[in-house]
């Protein structure tokens, strides 16, 4: 659905559903780079198990407008403006890297709103490669390809997709080439300057991929025992793109969680 | 490039897609010869069905065997993915159907081979798709030839029989400027000897049962996209950008703007047409392409020696092959194939349609056939087989003579089919 958010327009998948104020609300927010498909298989999944879902493209990507917000409190703001705009008031987060990060920073800023946060390849802090922040900060292909090999766990490229006949690869480079210059950049910066306030009470389940080179899970253990209620599922075959790595994994531990 | 790197078209021919059987580690690809899939409970049967998790429902849709080779191909072009269908003319109704109906219309270059011919000049008419034949070296002819129902240009990266080389940074140009995406053939040349998509091509398919086999055994063809057209933003393609009633009212594109394409062809073109691709064969397909970084090289090295006989016989009145300077494509041809120009090309014998006929019976090692890109070595006279329903105007725009001869360059001992040639052609001359 399309939404009006500063006069601009935001974009949010909604697996083909009208929301209802009966239901609970999921809110999925992508990483750095991505859109609201990233979470294809398992936004459509709760969009028809009873949930409104929200699979929100942040500004600058996807189908909303720009340009990017420049920091993840900035996103999170955002995030509270979108389900302002369509008078959802509580509401859940899934977050993959980038937006575990934004849904960590909604549940720190407004804990009375955000009921279960999921946080799926995540650290913190998460700090970015200078090689990598450098090819995007020049626009350089070498950033997308970084982030393609690094965001995969080694066996990708000579694996199986889980989606028959899809080439995970391909799919991560034919993202990036719709990408505007510079988002990127501006997402990887936002990752790397984060300052996680501390204070999140609500439960938290993480996911993170044993093969995850980007955000490994030794990366995330100190983010989780800060966090009263948390609990962590390691999936063993995949790196940092779980939901296309290994997407009934993901699927399952968040019906699990949310459950 | 600083950091990691992609592995080698050699490595992913060999296992993208595959990684050994988690059931029982068998290395080699294994042929899961089954129509369907056990559910665990009612709900996996239903998240399935309403694609809210991957896998396998049914074989017309989709086959973990077929799935190795589509992924493969998918890597070996650098698409998104891709889909097997039961042949090349398969895949090339799937690619028209996904994105258009009637009322549709398709502007292709006049050189094709017959059978694509047929389907986009007749077949395809009676349903209401039209298509304009323009000559594909004049870019002037593409342009005008644009209309606003426009939905697809499309040509072959070496047309056939001329071997003309089509211009595909040129004519994707064209393509992108009317919002619209560009569909090759690029069976002649496979991704060793070139990159469609890197050249701006926006979807490609092959006959697999040409050079990706190799084998002459198997039937099949593969639709890939690079997922590189942005369906939204030409508002052309309600077929993938609106919802659909015949998916609970699925709008492709907002599901996913990379895979908008494949999703609406497996779930729709296999559901409904039907023209899947048998695990078998997709399993005899991927032995080829195991070796195809082998056998490319070597078809080429062997063209140009037959090329470089042919070319300075006393028989033989022109040999159009894009690696000879006398070919009008000669100079694009060092542009986008720099790896060579393939194994399929043709020539003039003169004397005629006697002096053809003559010639191809005399043959001993070239088997005389309709197919291309086999490790043997074939030939064939197109005025007589694979171009006969064409008409004469037709023929002479194809590029095509009474005495064209068409051969497709095997893996055999080089100096067997220069003597099988050398034999024909003398004998020829006597007729």
């Amino acid at each position: 659905m399309d939404l009006a958010v500063e006069n601009k327009r935001a974009f949010a998948y909604t697996a083909a559903h009208q929301l209802d104020a009966k239901k609970p609300t999921m809110v999925f927010v992508h990483g750095a780079g991505l859109d609201h498909s990233s979470f294809g298989l398992q936004s459509r999944y709760f969009g028809y198990h009873g949930w409104n879902v929200l699979a929100v493209d942040l500004p600058g990507h996807g189908r909303s407008d720009g340009p990017a917000v420049a920091s993840i409190a900035g996103m999170a703001d955002w995030i509270f403006k979108v389900l302002d705009a369509v008078s959802i008031t509580n509401f859940s987060l899934v977050g993959h890297s980038m937006g575990a990060l934004v849904a960590l920073e909604c549940a720190s800023k407004q804990s009375s709103r955000v009921q279960r946060i999921a946080l799926i390849g995540v650290a913190y802090p998460m700090k970015v490669a200078e090689v990598f922040l450098d090819a995007a900060r020049r626009n350089d292909h070498a950033a997308y390809d970084m982030e393609t090999i690094w965001g995969h766990a080694p066996q990708a490229p000579l694996g199986r997709d889980p989606n028959p006949g899809m080439w995970m690869y391909g799919d991560t480079l034919a993202r990036r080439r719709r990408l505007a210059p510079g988002v990127l950049y501006n997402d990887l910066s936002a990752c790397n300057d984060y300052q996680f306030s501390g204070n999140v009470g609500c439960p938290a389940l993480f996911i993170l991929g044993k093969r995850d080179v980007m955000t490994p899970p030794r990366n995330a253990l100190a983010l989780s025992q800060q966090m009263k209620q948390s609990r962590t599922t390691i999936v063993d075959f995949s790196g940092h793109t779980l939901m296309a790595e290994a997407p009934d994994a993901t699927l399952d531990a968040l019906i699990h969680f949310f459950s | 490039m600083a950091g990691p790197k992609y592995p080698g078209f050699d490595t992913l021919a060999l296992h993208a897609g595959q990684s050994p059987d988690p059931a029982t580690g068998s290395r080699a690809v294994p042929i899961y010869q089954t129509t369907s899939y056990v559910f665990r409970d009612t709900e996996h049967a239903a998240s399935l069905f309403n694609m809210e998790r991957a896998g396998h429902v049914y074989s017309r849709i989709s086959n973990p065997t077929v799935a190795v080779l589509e992924e493969r191909i998918a890597a070996l072009e650098g698409g998104v993915g891709a889909i097997a269908t039961a042949s090349g003319q398969a895949a090339l109704h799937l690619a028209v159907t996904t994105l258009m109906g009637a009322g549709g219309h398709i502007v292709a270059s006049g050189s094709l081979y017959g059978g694509s011919h047929n389907l986009l000049g007749y077949t395809l008419k009676r349903f209401g798709i039209e298509t304009t034949f323009v000559n594909g070296r004049n870019l002037g002819d593409w342009k005008k030839a644009v209309r606003e129902n426009t939905r697809l240009l499309f040509g072959e990266t070496l047309g056939n029989p001329g071997i003309d080389v089509l211009d595909i940074p040129a004519v994707a140009e064209i393509a992108h400027q009317a919002k619209v995406p560009l569909l090759v053939d690029a069976t002649f040349t496979t991704p060793y000897l070139m990159k469609p998509f890197d050249l701006g091509a926006d979807l490609l398919y092959h006959s697999a049962t040409k050079f990706l086999g190799g084998h002459g055994v198997a039937i099949g063809g593969v639709l890939v996209d690079s997922g590189r057209f942005d369906w939204e933003a030409s508002g052309k393609f309600g077929t993938l950008t609106a919802p659909y009633a015949g998916f609970h009212n699925m709008d492709f594109e907002e599901e996913s703007g990379t895979r908008a394409f494949l999703l609406r062809a497996r779930r729709e073109g296999l559901r409904d047409f039907g023209a899947c691709m048998a695990p078998m064969t997709a399993f005899q397909i991927l032995q080829g392409v195991e070796t195809l970084h082998l056998r490319m090289p070597r078809h080429v090295e062997n063209t140009r020696k037959v090329v470089a006989f042919l070319s300075s016989h006393p028989s033989v009145e022109k040999v159009l092959y894009p690696e000879l300077p006398s070919h009008p494509d000669h100079e694009l041809c060092k542009k986008l194939l720099p790896k060579g120009a393939g194994a399929v090309f043709s020539f003039d014998i003169k004397g005629g349609r006697a002096a053809g006929k003559t010639f191809i019976e005399s043959l001993r090692v070239f088997s005389h056939l309709a197919n291309v890109g086999d490790a043997k070595s074939l030939v064939i006279h197109p005025a007589t087989t694979t171009h006969y329903r064409m008409s004469d105007e037709d023929l002479k725009k194809a590029g095509i003579g009474p005495g064209t001869v068409r051969l497709s360059v095997g893996l055999e001992d080089v100096q067997d089919l220069i003597d099988d040639l050398d034999r024909a052609l003398k004998a020829a001359s006597r007729a």
